[in-house]
């Protein structure tokens, strides 16, 4: 992945709260053997609505997404992640997620900024008001802020280096190959292998 | 018990690093794996314990003519790219038609595959349900596929445990679907988020395995990593005897070390749930989302009661889209379609719940009922047993195995506002097919409701 320093720009005000992966991209999308593309699949469903949010030329050009609680839910589907960083966002803040779904966020380079309920309801409505609003995520102080609201979210150490870096986990878990070899000679014989 | 499955799978352990773990069974399926194995190609890296990885197909096939060429030619594609991948890495394969083809979460434990103590992986959330033997099971994003087909192992954060206790015995007619949708009723969509479920007391000691499949399949739907019970007598003469369990040799040691792995005694949990379940009643939901969800003898909610504001709108949205009003008697709803499958619902002791009830019965005039067998193999024992014939006599359709009208990614699906009541996992907006309306609800249920043609439980009928 690339490395993510900071995060800056306009805002989607989503006010909705929990948000499966289904809405994120319907299952029709899935089909792609790709990773790229599915911007055009990015909440298709609700975009049908001439109203939704992300159908607003006001809210054109954001570079992150605001929305409510329990974000993410629902199926494991990494395409989800894919679909938002493919349409232009680069973080999402909200004051929960679901656990798979940011476990993906932080594989494929998108920042889930997590912030206290109240910051995020202040958020949403300083972006409803003023869609100007930027929002600026700092990775290396793990802090969010704009439109007068600053907080800091949790990012475990090694998640930030990654970040940071621009790290490829695969090459990381690597580097335990004695380790690994060792413990596949300790496991008992009689786990189910395939021919 | 989900710690002890835990430290005996930490390969390298260091402070401010999350731990990696050893994976012994990957199990793999045509949606989210090929942009894994691109990656693996791109980086010029192979897989490196094929043994320990099986695939099948499920998400996309077609659950009739499976002898024709599928009708959408991107699904056609994605199926033949998970053939080639596991050709091309030596990965073991159950292709559309095969006799051990089926839903991935169904085939792993009928295999003997899934087993006690084991961590197991899949690009799917509800691995969860792999977790009803004693195993770590959590599902995972397709970096992560690419991770473990690469090296075997997976860097993961320890979770928090949350025990959830369930005594009493369960009344007649309430299934473990029930007690499952009435748990996420309770604890929400979130409830268990950065926990493992562990699943315990008289209830589920009594629950065969079927049963506790279905209560951990839906532990994600409650936001859990993972769900999972401790393994005991039922579990052992399930696995007795399956193409992988461990042989007569071995049998001995791998069910001492198996009765070694329940919880200790006063252990210590981060959060506790305790269910009476002599007081539960079949469950159907009336939302988009699995906490939505009242008895069958209640009525649809009033959103104007909920005290969140959030809950509140989020019912308003939920009865708009279900096109429902509140305060409706939940058997006053019509319905249009019945469906009987997914990772959920779908293996045998499922299948001859619904026929008892659909024997020498019909279904409603004009509803459109439909059964899918969760595997090839579920299929050849329930037409052994003549279930088909049940149910065909009954109107219902009887299919080939898949994931089907869970998700509507093959043809099976709804349309816009068709009603549909299914022995699946998920209710979301458009889940079915677009503008589809979901109510999840058991298959005893199902049944009497496509009898009846409005929600019913099989002593309505
Ligand atoms: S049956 Fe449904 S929930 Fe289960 S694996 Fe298939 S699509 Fe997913």
């Amino acid at each position: 992945m690339e490395p993510v320093r900071t995060v800056t720009g306009t805002a989607v005000p989503l006010r909705r709260s929990d948000v499966d992966t289904d809405q994120i991209i319907p299952a029709k999308w899935l089909k792609r053997v790709e990773r790229t593309g599915f911007g055009q699949g990015l909440f298709s469903e609700w975009r049908a609505d001439p109203e939704f949010v992300l159908n607003q030329p006001r809210f054109a050009g954001a570079a992150v997404l605001v929305t409510g609680p329990n974000f993410g839910t629902g199926s494991s589907r990494e395409h989800a992640v894919w679909a938002l960083l493919d349409y232009g966002f680069a973080a999402v803040v909200s004051p929960s997620f679901a656990d798979i779904f940011r476990t993906n966020c932080t594989k494929a380079g998108m920042v889930p900024v997590q912030v206290p309920a109240e910051v995020g309801d202040a958020l949403l409505a300083a972006v409803e008001a003023d869609p100007s609003v930027v929002i600026t995520i700092d990775v290396a102080a793990r802090t969010v802020g704009g439109a007068g609201v600053s907080a800091t979210f949790p990012l475990d150490d090694f998640t930030q280096w990654r970040f940071l870096e621009g790290l490829d986990d695969i090459g990381l878990s690597l580097r335990n190959e004695d380790e690994i070899v060792a413990y596949e000679a300790s496991r008992p014989a009689w786990m189910p292998t395939l021919p | 018990m989900a710690n002890k499955v835990w430290d005996s799978h930490v390969v390298h352990h260091a402070e401010g690093q999350p731990d990696l773990l050893y994976i012994d069974l990957h199990l793999i399926h045509e949606v989210t794996t090929p942009q894994a194995f691109d990656g693996l190609r791109l980086a010029g890296r192979g897989v490196r314990r094929p043994d320990l990885t099986v695939a099948t197909m499920d998400h996309n096939t077609p659950t009739i003519g499976l002898d024709l060429p599928l009708a959408d030619p991107i699904s056609a594609k994605q199926i033949a790219a998970l053939a080639t991948n596991c050709a091309e890495f030596g990965i073991t394969l159950y292709p559309m038609g095969h006799a051990n083809q089926g839903i991935v979460h169904v085939i792993g434990p009928e295999q003997g595959l899934t087993q006690p103590g084991m961590t197991i992986v899949c690009g799917d959330s509800h691995t969860s349900t792999h977790g009803a033997f004693g195993a770590l099971a959590f599902g995972i994003g397709s970096s992560e596929v690419e991770h473990v087909l690469a090296t075997q192992t997976l860097p993961q954060h320890r979770p928090a445990n949350m025990a959830v206790t369930i005594e009493g015995d369960l009344p007649a007619g309430v299934t473990a679907k029930d007690v499952i949708l009435a748990l996420i009723g309770r604890i929400g969509t979130g409830g268990g988020a950065g926990h493992v479920i562990e699943y315990r007391g008289s209830t589920v000691r009594s629950l065969s395995m079927e049963g506790r499949m279905t209560i951990c399949n839906m532990s994600i739907e409650a936001g859990a990593r993972a769900g999972l019970v401790a393994p005991d007598e039922t579990t052992f003469a399930w696995l007795a005897g399956r193409p992988h369990a461990p042989s007569d040799v071995d049998w001995g040691a791998a069910v001492e070390h198996w009765r070694s792995l329940a919880t200790d005694e006063g252990a210590v949990f981060d959060k506790e749930v305790v269910i009476d379940a002599t007081a539960l009643r079949p469950h159907v939901t009336w939302g988009t989302n699995p906490s939505q969800v009242v008895a069958i003898d209640g009525v649809v909610p009033d959103p104007d009661i909920l005290t969140d504001a959030g809950q509140a709108e989020s019912a308003r949205r939920a009865l708009t889209y279900m096109g429902l009003a509140a305060g409706t008697p939940v058997r006053e709803i019509r319905v249009d379609t019945v469906f009987i499958g997914s990772c959920t619902n779908s293996r045998l002791a499922d299948l001859r719940a619904a026929a008892a009830v659909v024997d020498g019965r019909h279904v409603a005039a004009g509803m459109r009922a439909m059964v899918v067998p969760g595997s090839m193999r579920v299929k050849a024992e329930a037409e052994a047993e003549g279930l088909d014939r049940i149910f065909t006599a009954a109107g219902f359709e009887w299919r080939a195995a898949g994931c089907s009208m869970c998700l509507g990614m093959n043809p099976d699906q709804l349309s816009p506002q068709e009603r549909c009541a299914s022995t699946s996992n998920r209710n979301f907006e458009g889940r079915q097919g677009p503008g589809g309306r979901t109510h999840l609800v058991s298959p005893a249920v199902a049944a009497a409701t496509a009898v009846a043609g409005h929600f019913a439980t099989p002593e309505d009928l």
